[in-house]
């Protein structure tokens, strides 16, 4: 294990940044956000969740794809160039990291998201340690162990340090990069960090909400219940959950008319509850918010599942309970079935 | 746009089919010249003219926007340029508040008599835009490059 | 709040009214939702504290299609949103049923974010009843407080009034909470040089995510399609892609309510981002009120708003370049 003193941040930000692109979360105003480093940017460690997740370092909320010009009665097709430069992602946190995992189940399985594909082999992850968890945590209901996320590098920020220790071949290659402004230690105030943090776990109460009965065979029955039409109600329509959540990773693919002949093609993300979401030439297969609603929380808990070997597409970030405009979220729904559940025995 | 090339801005004009269309109408048969960098589109009456309009004729990559109608109390639906009139101030006091140079939008109302005028107005908006120079704070970037 | 529910209950069982919009208690001390209550037994969960921040009017909207009158407890400043969807027919008063609600101004659990209090268990002092200037929040982290006024939504600093524009009766003590002219903020960006305002906005509107949370919170925004849900549209309402795709959108949304917007503050109390969206509604305001006198929407569900009338002696759209 490795450390370097709070105070030589920077230095070792411009080090890494001189090689490569670092993204970071950052504070613009009273938000913090990812974004870029630069020698004049508030860099801000200590909040615990940046406002959307850090999946854009992955998976922009818009990108390219290509470009058609009409010249001289000639169609001229660009693809976007892919990435193919590195760049390191510092600071993410266990429940974004699970995020990426699940954004790899969908983007690089067959057939294989170029776009997704060449980020994540150029980019780096620095996972951060959460010390201080809040009461819209529930990562630990996911499995996830917040206090020691697995990266290419691992980092602990405590009160005067950064603890570092690299993983992966890449955290290895990013470890040389900072070279001697990192030195070796012990590994004495990690573990206690650690273990301070599983006792706040313990005492918040989100943490150990129960996801029994939510699974890849609960389809129909899930599918079917009355509770749908109840919990929808207060939900105004607005993309909020889905734009900030590390793992939705549904988008729409668009033209831009550039003017002059031109059109730009490009992605964004979409919202499962948004009225145009997966039109068609036929129309909408979801005419009701109810069903826009219930879509998006039977993806998360039921349909992914189902697809992928169990594994849940929502992590436990919070930022859905901390930025509903109506305070509805995942939480609230899935006790709200457990209370049903309840009621019918 | 290269250094020694003169700036040639792009000018949408507005014009209300009873009386500025006709203005521009009469200056061209009347032969006085206006600048060809104005280009015209006739619209039913200047109250026609969504706020969206104007915000999608810069986002193109117009520099300047102009709208002309019937004199107050001329309109040919009696009421529709006082409407208009309101609007429209709103709107360029939002777009001065929000930072875009004050003089890229105008408003002016041409008779249709008013050939002389039209020109004169049109010669007078395209000097104010070349002194402003290219529209970079409301354009969208992805139409800048085709 | 048991005078309340108390009330409420009994309009419910009597036939008065056939449910009740109101809030329903959160899962955590701050989180209350707006809900529709049909039944009495379904009434215990009803909840109304300094978190009840949000404007009920629009939800009336969908109640409207259904049968009966629907009871709705309204604070001070959403009766103004009620007064102007009634005012365009987006609401049928006589199916309604208006209880005005005490409020002492409503609270933003990110100011306390902001301040640093995290991990919370619970927070007392936040009673819709009584006079309690100080919150004390428990924490995993320790107990801390915080002044109510400090908590408060930006909206409540520049409070209309405690006064209710429509009722069919009152329950609960209210409070002008006011302590700030809503446009020193216009002021100030108006003062700025046009470098200056771009810089300002481009740095705000660069945090939009393109959510449409103001929009489809907003109760002036009762469009049934709105023009940016359009496919026609050239560039979609959810794109992220260009700088000037946030500016359309808000000088656009702005411009529609414009007129027509009570400054109820819905739009930066619920923007995920914190953007001051509040300042584009102002400014359409405070313009109005200078060039064609003083309107406030809302403040009656008759008057012609200053964007569908006129007079003669308007000033010329040049009134802008001049006033300098």
């Amino acid at each position: 294990m490795k450390r370097i003193a709070r105070e030589n941040l920077t230095a070792l930000f411009r080090q890494i940044s001189a090689q490569q692109d670092l993204i970071l979360p950052v504070k613009n105003g009273n938000q913090v956000n990812f974004s870029a480093w630069t020698e004049d940017a508030a860099v801000d460690l200590d909040t615990l969740k940046t406002v959307k997740s850090p999946k854009d370092a992955f998976f922009p909320q818009s990108e390219n794809l290509y470009t058609c010009l009409k010249e001289n009665g000639k169609l001229k097709i660009e693809p976007e160039a892919l990435r193919d430069r590195p760049f390191t992602v510092f600071g993410m946190k266990a429940c974004d990291l699970q995020g990426v995992a699940v954004l790899d189940r969908v983007f690089l399985s067959e057939p294989i998201d170029t776009y997704y594909a060449a980020r994540r082999d150029h980019g780096t992850i620095v996972a951060l340690a959460c010390a201080e968890p809040e009461e819209s945590c529930f990562c630990k209901a996911f499995g996830i162990d917040c206090t020691n996320p697995a990266a290419d590098v691992t980092v602990w920020l405590t009160a005067d340090s950064l603890y570092w220790q690299s993983n992966t071949e890449k955290g290895e290659a990013l470890t040389k990069l900072a070279g001697d402004l990192l030195e070796d230690c012990d590994s004495a105030a990690v573990e206690a960090q650690k273990s301070a943090t599983a006792a706040i776990i313990d005492q918040l109460p989100y943490m150990n909400i129960s996801l029994e009965g939510w699974n890849g065979d609960v389809l129909t029955e899930k599918f079917d219940s009355p509770l749908w039409e109840e919990l929808y109600k207060p939900c105004l329509a607005c993309g909020t959950c889905t734009f900030v959540c590390p793992t939705c990773q549904c988008y729409d693919i668009k033209d831009y008319d550039t003017g002059a002949n031109g059109i730009q093609r490009y992605r964004c993300w979409d919202s499962c509850m948004y009225s145009d979401f997966t039109m068609m030439a036929h129309g909408n297969n979801r005419t009701s918010q109810m069903q826009r609603f219930r879509q998006r929380f039977m993806h998360k808990l039921v349909y992914f599942p189902a697809n992928n070997d169990g594994m849940y597409s929502c992590v436990g970030c919070g930022r859905c309970v901390d930025k509903c405009p109506s305070a509805l979220n995942i939480v609230k729904v899935i006790k709200a079935f457990a209370n049903e559940g309840g009621k019918n025995e | 746009m290269p250094m020694n090339e003169e700036f040639r801005p792009k000018i949408v004009a507005f014009c209300c089919n009873w009386c500025s269309y006709a203005g521009a109408d009469l200056a061209g048969s009347s032969r006085i010249s206006y600048p060809a960098d104005v280009k015209i589109i006739r619209v039913p009456c200047s109250c026609r003219v969504n706020p969206m309009f104007i915000l999608r004729a810069f986002e193109k990559g117009a520099d300047g926007v102009i709208i002309c109608g019937c004199h107050p109390g001329d309109c040919h639906y009696s009421t529709g340029n006082y409407y208009a009139r309101r609007r429209m101030t709103l709107l360029f006091s939002m777009l001065d508040y929000i930072g875009v140079e004050n003089g890229r939008t105008r408003v002016e109302w041409v008779s249709a008599a008013e050939g002389v005028k039209f020109s004169a107005t049109m010669n007078e908006f395209v000097e104010k835009i070349k002194s402003l120079g290219e529209n970079v704070r409301l354009g969208d970037l992805r139409c800048r490059n085709s | 709040m048991q005078e309340l529910v108390t009330r409420v209950k009994e309009l419910l069982e009597n036939g008065t009214v056939s449910r009740v919009l109101g809030w329903k208690a959160g899962d955590l001390s701050y989180n209350p939702e707006p809900a529709f209550f049909e039944t009495a037994a379904s009434l215990d969960a009803f909840v109304y504290d300094g978190f009840c921040g949000a404007n009920l009017s629009k939800y009336l909207i969908e109640a409207m299609k259904k049968e009966g009158k629907t009871l709705v407890c309204l604070k001070p400043c959403d009766t103004y949103s009620f007064n102007q969807l009634v005012k365009e027919h987006r609401i049928d008063r006589d199916k309604t049923y208006v209880i005005g609600v005490g409020c002492k101004g409503k609270l933003n659990v990110e100011k306390l974010r902001e301040s640093g209090i995290k991990g919370i268990q619970s927070i007392s002092g936040a009673e819709a009843d009584g006079d309690c200037e100080t919150l004390t929040i428990q924490t995993v982290y320790g107990e801390k407080t915080f002044a109510y006024r400090d908590a408060m939504l930006e909206r409540c600093h520049v409070c209309k009034g405690k006064e209710h524009m429509v009722y069919d009766e009152l329950i609960g003590e209210s409070k002008d909470t006011a302590d700030a002219d809503r446009f020193t903020e216009v002021d100030l960006i108006e003062k700025m040089s046009p470098e200056e305002k771009f810089a300002f906005f481009q740095r705000e509107l660069s945090k939009c995510i393109r959510c449409n949370a103001c929009r489809n919170v907003c109760p002036a925004c009762s469009c049934r399609k709105c023009v940016f849900d359009s496919n026609k549209f050239d560039s979609a309402q959810k794109a992220n892609a260009d700088s000037f795709e946030e500016k359309m959108f808000h000088i656009i949304r702005a411009f529609h309510v414009a007129g027509r917007c009570t400054d109820c503050g819905e739009c930066s109390r619920v923007c995920p981002q914190g953007i001051p969206l509040h300042l584009f509604n102002r400014k359409f305001i405070k313009d109005i009120n200078s060039l064609y006198g003083e309107y406030q929407a809302g403040a009656d569900a008759e008057s012609l708003a200053p964007l569908t009338d006129f007079t003669f002696e308007d000033a010329e759209p040049s009134v802008v370049a001049e006033r300098e």
